[in-house]
């Protein structure tokens, strides 16, 4: 480039290093460009623009004066109106096209549905059927749902536990104050609460036991158990629940349930598919103990229901168990 | 049944199962078992797709000890291994290359939950690319939802969590209008098993029966998948979620979320609907429509940008644009350069996010285009992969984003109804990319005279630095080897429907 540069400094490989080590810059002189500055600002400067931005916004969506705006919202307006009129008369039409309900030709109909209800009972041992098809027909979809379950909590956990870095005394405080609303002192509810919790809970455990039986089953009878367990921390307050049921208690039984449900899902699907002889014994239809891994899986899905529910009520109350 | 059969289920069962094992892990413990998951079941899916590719067709797998209408079903081939496999690979990479971001911004007790997400993410991955059950489908499609919420606001700031509120409500509609086609779909047809629809679907075509519950059928699933995947008009929740997210969520985000309910949604076309079907039906002219659009539109979007990692969220908007024109092309030629695509978009997105927080990182953790200035002096081995990334966007030749670029202008010219805009929109796109991503490299080569801001050397960033390396690797063999892949595509794609 220039001539009074010493030879060496104008070979290709040493301007390539130059430019490697940002001692130069390639741009500068050849290529239109200005420096960039970073501005500082003084207090005054830094309220003044703030006060713009204010003023700005307040102008902007101001719909006396701005017509655009205001133009803009009765369009919004009636165009999503049209729009949603637009769907509905679609979907009316959809559904008047649809094969009538209850016709028995309908396309629902047809060999597995029959197969549920006439060989259900042999192949699962679930006088339930319903509880024979999703726990044993189609017991992958139903573990994958009781994973959508544990991974609702989990993400509830993420959003509302307190972090530990961000407890400071102002939190701690309103911890306190916050405690003060759970009705503690309310006599009717505590005799109420006295009597009813026992019932709930076996009722629950009835339910989740006699799924393969009878209408009910693990996210029934999961339902029940956690109502239960919310409306005696509701009456008691968590002194009371932290006794039996801290975030250790929570860890262990969701970890317990879902693996037992996916190492016994696992054996079976593995024997199923590669056609070897399962251990498993259906028992005699009717009794408590039968039909096989549904008994245990729904025991499973019912704790896995339970906890998740006052897992909810005690991130949304609290943030912490 | 053979031994190696067993790879899908075992996939699966493996990510779900080290999901539930990580919530009581601790974070060292639940961090080793994730990469040595992905590393099992990556190898695994690699060994599944030579055997498969060497047979030339696909298998179905018994879920349970009932046959297929009445009991679950998996179904494997060629290419769905192969995208198992990628996925593992983009997703071990991701992971290990966002750690030390992972543990400067989220909150110590919650690194275990972290690995859940991230597990049953990949497990919800894996069973949407094998499942041959549109509702198994549909109960991974929630899972794969929730986790990516957690996975936004895991890092939590205020934009995060808006974001997170954001996609959720999105998403969820999303999710909605794939259930209402799923119903409608099993009122007409009984079925739920893939294979099973299609030939009902096939005989109700060709009786004209339920004509209009199918048409909205299908438009409802296209719909309510778009909407998952960022399809452009449907796009607002993706640059804050990409944008703000911890750099391992965003790239997992960009590079697998979306591109799972894709490929489920060439699933469904191919296996529930048929192909042959759609390609005559109008539906995917609107498909392509909007593919077209999000390309100019997204890049618009991203030329406008001031902050870098939105700029690469914008960027992504774009780039579904081209896959959903390859589907709107409606040629087999067109949807190989779209499958292309997604593992082009897949290997180089996350090495731009992973890339452009090496540079955020050495100017004070600005990501104003003004501060990362220099950027690619102080740390250079991110700075060179984020020039390979942006090159590979761009579509410079050797890098895998010129091949696909090439195949979509292959494909172009063999369908004459819509050559002349596909190829007009990939020209302006083009452009419109290299304004952006080639600003943003000469921004990062820009010398500055006295700058504060310390200098990252590679030895002080020894794992990060080795999966850059192994993200520029990837992405030369996608660029290098294509020819191959083309042909594992094009037989993946054969035994497909």
């Amino acid at each position: 480039m220039s001539r009074l540069r010493p030879s060496h400094q104008n070979k290709r490989e040493f301007r390539f290093k130059e430019w490697m080590d940002g001692s130069v810059d390639p741009y500068l002189g050849n290529l239109e460009m200005k420096p960039q500055q970073l501005t500082e600002e003084t207090k005054e400067q830094f309220d003044e623009r703030i006060q713009d931005y204010v003023r700005l916004n307040a102008e902007l969506y101001d719909t006396e004066k701005n017509k655009g705006v205001r133009m803009f919202r009765i369009l919004y307006r009636i165009s999503s109106v049209i729009w949603i009129a637009l769907l509905i008369g679609v979907m009316l039409l959809t559904v008047s096209h649809l094969p009538p309900n209850g016709d028995p030709d309908n396309p629902v109909n047809n060999e597995v549905s029959k197969r549920y209800i006439e060989q259900g009972l042999q192949e699962t041992g679930a006088v339930n059927i319903v509880t024979g098809m999703i726990l044993d027909y189609r017991a992958f979809d139903t573990f994958g749902e009781s994973n959508v379950l544990f991974i609702a909590t989990v993400t509830v956990l993420i959003l509302l536990r307190k972090n530990q870095k961000m407890h400071n005394e102002k939190d701690m405080k309103e911890d306190q104050d916050d405690e003060k609303y759970e009705p503690q002192s309310d006599t009717i509810l505590k005799t109420v609460a006295k009597v009813l919790v026992p019932v709930i809970f076996v009722f629950g455990l009835y339910v989740i036991l006699n799924g393969h039986l009878g209408p009910g089953g693990g996210f029934s009878g999961g339902a029940i158990m956690g109502a239960g367990l919310i409306l005696y921390c509701i009456t008691f307050g968590f002194e009371k629940t932290e006794r039996f049921f801290t975030e250790k208690t929570y860890k262990w039984i969701s970890f317990t349930a879902l693996s037992v449900y996916c190492l016994s899902k696992a054996y079976s699907f593995y024997t199923g598919a590669n056609g070897l002889h399962s251990h498993i014994p259906l028992g005699t239809p009717g009794a408590i103990l039968s039909s096989g891994l549904i008994f245990v899986l729904n025991i499973c899905v019912g704790m896995v229901v339970t906890i998740t529910m006052y897992t909810f009520y005690a991130m949304f109350r609290k943030g912490d168990f | 049944m053979a031994f190696y059969q067993n790879i899908p289920f075992f996939s699966i069962f493996l990510a779900m199962f080290s999901g539930t094992i990580s919530s009581v892990l601790p974070r060292k413990a639940a961090r080793i078992l994730n990469v040595v998951v992905v590393s099992l079941i990556m190898a695994a899916s690699a060994v599944l797709t030579v055997i498969l590719y060497g047979q030339g067709r696909s298998y179905t797998f018994m879920m349970g000890h009932f046959p297929a209408p009445f009991g679950n079903e998996i179904r494997a081939g060629a290419l769905e291994a192969g995208m198992a496999c990628f996925f593992c690979l983009i997703m071990l990479l991701s992971m290990l290359g966002g750690r030390k971001k992972l543990d400067e911004e989220v909150e110590e007790t919650k690194h275990n939950l972290y690995y859940v997400l991230v597990n049953l993410l990949l497990s919800s991955l894996l069973a949407m690319v094998y499942t041959n059950d549109l509702f198994t489908a549909y109960v991974f499609v929630e899972i794969n939802t929730i986790a990516a919420c957690g996975l936004i606001m895991i890092r939590q700031i205020g934009r995060t969590i808006e974001a997170a509120v954001r996609y959720m409500i999105l998403s969820l509609l999303g999710s909605g209008l794939f259930l209402v086609g799923l119903v409608l779909l099993y009122d007409l047809t009984g079925h739920l098993l893939m294979s099973n629809i299609q030939e009902s679907v096939g005989m109700l075509i060709e009786n004209g029966e339920y004509t209009i519950p199918l048409l909205v059928t299908i438009s409802l699933m296209s719909a309510g998948l778009a909407i998952k995947s960022a399809l452009f008009p449907f796009h607002a929740w993706l640059p804050d979620a990409y944008g703000y997210s911890t750099v391992s969520s965003a790239a997992l985000l960009s590079s697998l979320v979306s591109k799972g309910y894709i490929f489920l949604l060439i699933k469904i076309y191919y296996r529930v609907i048929g192909i042959d079907f759609i390609r005559h039906n109008k539906l995917i002219d609107v498909l392509f429509i909007f593919g077209l659009s999000g390309m100019i539109f997204g890049s618009i979007s991203a030329i406008r940008e001031n902050d870098i990692r939105r700029m690469i969220a914008y960027s992504s908007v774009a780039q579904i644009g081209y896959i959903y024109m390859g589907i709107g092309m409606g040629t087999q030629d067109a949807m190989i350069a779209s499958v292309y695509h997604i593992l082009m978009h897949g290997a180089t997105k996350s090495l731009l996010f992973i890339a452009a927080i090496g540079l955020t990182d050495v100017s004070g953790y600005s990501r104003q285009f003004i501060q990362i200035t220099g950027a690619g002096y102080r740390n250079k081995i991110a700075g060179v992969g984020f020039t390979v990334g942006a090159l590979s966007m761009v579509g410079f030749p050797c890098f895998s984003g010129f091949i696909s670029k090439l195949l979509f202008a292959q494909a172009a010219i063999h369908n004459t109804g819509k050559m002349l805009p596909t190829l007009i929109v990939l020209g302006i796109s083009t452009i419109l990319n290299a304004i952006y991503f080639m600003k943003t490299v000469l921004r990062i080569y820009t010398p500055v005279a006295d700058s504060d801001y310390p200098v990252l050397h590679m030895k002080d960033q020894k794992l990060y630095s080795g999966v850059i390396i192994a993200f520029v690797i990837t992405n030369l063999l996608l660029g290098l080897t294509s020819v191959f892949i083309e042909e594992w595509i094009r037989r993946g794609l054969i035994v497909f429907g």
